[in-house]
């Protein structure tokens, strides 16, 4: 509640912001351009980074498939590999940028297909489970660091902890194996894996509930696994902000403690929180590649794992391109928000 | 008497892991409605600890004993919600460094108003503007300036803005902690000019707090020199910096030299040796061991604050002897 309350004042700050000066636009814009920047770089890296990649990808699919010398020439002429590499570059530029990623080598469809198709799920699983890590990791460290060292912080920092050593896979393990195979008195009600009952049609009401007990142990396990990092920095940003002088004047002027907290201390809490929060979201994408894996579900991350076993250049190529053009598109909201709740950045 | 503000006997302790240690020790002081009283020291001399007191605003780890009374009405021991209500409305602060006690992400229109819409809930939003941008004018800051952020202005407008502030909901008393401290002299002249001229139109209480004996001269109706937790002088403004009893108000009186007093820009002034520590106080007057007039027994009597018929005190063997 505290952070959909500091939520609504950052949009009034922004709105009246961006309405009396310039200086917000020049912000915005320089962040834009930075992301561009580190999109041009990345698609740099993917390029090269899949061409030294051990292996011949004509070989390696082959597998002595390839019985003449013209079936070899006629299978490097269909991917553009008999050109030279700065020919093979610029065709990359110019198919990525045209969104073509190139033909799947195993399911023999175009790559962007492919990710449209997986994309879904990955969103949804990522989405809510990042938001779910953020409310209750936020909610925790400020009543945690509020009352510092007593009974609630005690229990929540420790339980923390502990989740943050956790792997998730490993996690996912162990859900499954209790709320999904059932232990002792526990019935194993939710599904090991898969997003989808086969007997259901996924676009009736019925099929909505059914991906919704599918997807609840893998958000389940994303949302434990990354709510640690979201509490931590929480408490430690608001305990940064706690003996402020400025907390004083809110006291001295009458305000009641949670008034105190939710009004001032927090809304300067989570500025630190949002720098860290972007700098998270890369693992929270790695995160998801595991537990797509442990529980089956037909998303990126899974895409990303049977690409690896064939493997499928062209697919992980896509795959790579799409996370971390992800990723820095949630780096680039995370520094918009960060110049709307902090005005010191914006003059 | 029953005025304003009453300090009975106020001591606090700070509770450490290195044991207790006294910050006041044993205060006496009133303040009459619309009086200036000036309280003076160096830095750890208790000052600060004792102004928190006044709005129950010392750290939980703080212990305090003796009673502080508010028209009548003991602040320490007083229910929460009165607490609240007598917060900011009954008597509101001007703190020290602006730039951190003003919260950094909000414009400081809206800090001023806050009080106002907590204290005078029946207020339109209208009204609160408009009585923003008025207190923005009495400290001199054109009322468009309640749009700008902390970072936006200057020292000298910032303790402006915490100046409006207070005045916020007209409080009957205002403490100003080192109000000008860290403000170069000639701003400092200009937020000082505006305080007493507020404080005067308005006959507010003012409890002002400053290491700066010639500023208090100045602007006080009354001086309490503390040191090491205690009031050691006491008396009408002119006479302790002109004419102190306790050497170590002479002292911190002549660390101000006048302007064009040939003999004081001579003679030694200032004092040797560091504040006592707290924890560890001197037997006897806790300021023997830095006094220039210290004789025998002033290292084994601690001397009590004594009044003269004149309203002055002191708390020196060689004034209760004279």
């Amino acid at each position: 509640m505290t952070v959909l309350a500091t939520q609504q004042e950052a949009a009034d700050l922004g709105a009246t912001g961006a309405a009396r000066s310039g200086s917000i636009g020049r912000y915005v814009a320089g962040r834009c351009l930075g992301a561009l920047g580190s999109l041009a770089f990345m698609l740099v890296v993917s390029f090269f980074l899949f061409r030294v990649l051990p292996g011949d990808p004509a070989r390696t699919l082959g597998r002595g498939r390839f019985s003449t010398p013209e079936q070899l020439e006629e299978f490097n002429r269909t991917y553009g590999l008999d050109q030279a590499l700065p020919q093979q570059f610029v065709t990359f530029l110019k198919n990525t940028l045209t969104g073509d990623f190139g033909i799947s080598l195993r399911y023999r469809v175009p790559v962007s297909d492919l990710l449209l198709d997986r994309m879904w799920p990955t969103l949804l699983l990522v989405g809510s489970s990042t938001v779910f890590a953020i409310l209750i990791g936020v909610w925790l460290g400020i009543r945690g660091a509020w009352k510092r060292g007593g009974a609630f912080d005690n229990i929540s920092t420790g339980t923390s902890l502990t989740l943050y050593a956790m792997p998730e896979w490993w996690l996912g393990l162990l859900l499954i194996a209790v709320f999904a195979v059932g232990l002792g008195p526990i019935p194993g009600w939710f599904p090991t894996g898969g997003l989808h009952s086969v007997d259901v049609d996924p676009s009736s009401v019925a099929g909505v509930f059914d991906t919704i007990r599918h997807l609840t142990l893998p958000v389940v396990t994303l949302t434990l696994a990354y709510l640690a990092d979201y509490s931590l920095i929480m408490r430690s940003s608001l305990l940064d902000e706690i003996g402020e002088d400025y907390l004083t004047t809110a006291r001295a002027k009458g305000l009641r403690d949670s008034q105190v907290r939710d009004r001032h201390a927090v809304r300067n809490a989570l500025l630190p929180t949002t720098t860290l929060v972007a700098l998270n979201i890369g693992f929270v994408v790695s995160g998801a590649i595991t537990v797509e894996t442990v529980f089956s579900i037909p998303g990126l991350g899974l895409l990303a794992t049977e690409a690896l076993s064939v493997p499928d250049y062209w697919v992980l190529q896509g795959t790579f391109l799409v996370a971390s053009a992800g990723v820095i598109i949630a780096n680039l909201v995370a520094n918009l928000l960060y110049g709307l709740l902090d005005p010191r950045v914006r003059t | 008497m029953s005025g304003l503000l009453e300090f009975e006997d106020v001591s606090v302790t700070y509770r450490t892991s290195g044991g207790d240690v006294p910050a006041v020790r044993g205060v006496s002081l009133s303040v009459a409605a619309g009086e200036v009283v000036g309280i003076a020291g160096e830095s750890g001399c208790g000052k600060s600890t004792l102004a928190a007191t006044i709005l129950r605003l010392q750290p939980p780890s703080a212990k305090v004993t003796g009673r502080v009374l508010f028209e009548g009405e003991d602040v320490q021991t007083m229910r929460w919600g009165d607490l609240r209500a007598l917060r900011w409305a009954g008597a509101s602060m001007v703190f020290q460094g602006a730039l951190h006690s003003l919260n950094p992400v909000q414009r400081v229109g809206a800090q001023i108003a806050e009080p106002i819409r907590l204290h005078e809930e029946s207020l339109s939003d209208s009204a609160v503007a408009r009585r923003v941008g008025e207190l923005l004018e009495q400290v001199g800051l054109p009322a468009a300036r309640a749009r700008a952020y902390p970072h936006q202005l200057s020292g000298g407008q910032r303790q402006r803005v915490m100046i409006a502030m207070a005045l916020a909901c007209g409080p009957r008393l205002i403490v100003a902690d080192e109000p000008t401290t860290a403000l170069d002299v000639m701003v400092q002249a200009q937020v000082l000019g505006v305080l007493r001229d507020l404080v005067r139109e308005f006959d507010v209480g003012l409890v002002m707090i400053s290491h700066d004996l010639s500023v208090l001269a100045d602007l006080c109706d009354r001086i309490a020199v503390m040191y090491a937790g205690r009031v050691v002088e006491q008396g009408p403004a002119g006479k302790v910096f002109t004419d102190p009893l306790h050497p170590y108000a002479a002292a911190l009186a002549a660390s101000f030299p006048h302007i064009g007093d040939m003999a004081a820009r001579y003679a030694p002034s200032g004092l040797p040796g560091d504040p006592p520590d707290p924890a560890d106080l001197p037997t006897g007057c806790s300021f023997h061991p830095r006094c220039p007039k210290r004789f025998g027994a002033c290292e084994t009597t601690d001397p009590q604050l004594r009044s003269d018929s004149a309203g002055r005190a002191a708390a020196c063997l060689l004034v209760e002897g004279r």
